[in-house]
């Protein structure tokens, strides 16, 4: 299992280094204060594209699984809760699979 | 009386370690803020699915979602998290992946420089190809 888990975690790592200062810049800074004004139909064809959507499951997937990885062993290294392991696995990996469950619910439906 | 077999573990020698034990040097602070960068990517997905749902539910939803990511506190919030997003990526395209990836070609094993302009150039085509397709 640990080998899978770091896998995702590593693949998780490669794909939101690439996508997500792009994304987060644009969606999260550049549209809010107005720097960029993409016309609504366009950015609902391009999102709403199925091409597009099983591109974001991917990284949703992926990075969600990243973070599980990662802030596991920062909440074992970083604070020490090692011996809390059972707990933190279920919150880590149980986060990122309920939180897969509902990115494929929504970009698929 | 009985003798009974008690199994006996020797005590480990383990010195204790204060929990803040990643404040006393910059490259530990480093490691730790690169592990909290992962929290960050999560956001990210949270923020990124409420976007596509925003989107696709109409123009009004849309409208309301760009005024509510205009809000002072999710504005700072993206900023805080770009930072983090941003250490996350420079870190891993160009400090852990040219370490950790052999890539071999005709037999010998790339220098890690080369391995690092190839992330830079996968990264640069990326957010091309994102602005691109959301700019038109």
């Amino acid at each position: 299992m640990e080998p899978f888990l770091w896998l995702l975690f590593s693949a998780g790592g490669v794909v939101s280094a690439l996508l997500v200062p792009a994304l987060l810049f644009l969606f999260g800074l550049a549209l809010p204060l107005g720097w960029v004004t993409p016309d609504y139909t366009h950015l609902s064809a391009v999102l709403g594209h199925p091409a597009t959507r099983v591109v974001l499951l991917g990284l949703c997937v992926l990075a969600l699984f990243h973070w599980a990885h990662r802030f596991r062993y920062a909440l074992y290294d970083g604070l020490q809760l090692k011996h809390l392991d059972r707990v933190i696995n279920l919150l880590c990996y149980g986060g990122a699979l309920a939180g897969s469950a509902a990115a494929g619910l929504l970009l698929l439906t | 009386m009985k003798v009974e077999y008690t199994p006996f573990h020797p005590r480990w020698h383990r010195p204790r370690v204060p929990v803040f034990w990643w404040l006393r040097r910059r490259s530990y602070l480093l490691f730790v803020l690169r592990e909290l960068s992962s929290v960050f990517v999560a956001w990210f997905v949270v923020f990124l699915l409420l976007l596509v749902n925003a989107v696709a539910q109409g123009p009004e939803d849309y409208r309301r979602f760009v005024d509510w990511s205009a809000t002072p506190g999710l504005l700072l919030l993206n900023v805080v998290a770009l930072c983090f997003i941003l250490l996350h990526a420079v870190t891993w395209l160009f400090t852990l992946s040219p370490h950790a990836m052999v890539v071999r070609l005709r037999g010998r094993r790339l220098p890690p420089a080369v391995i690092g302009v190839g992330d830079l150039v996968a990264w640069m085509l990326a957010s091309a190809l994102v602005i691109f397709l959301i700019l038109g």
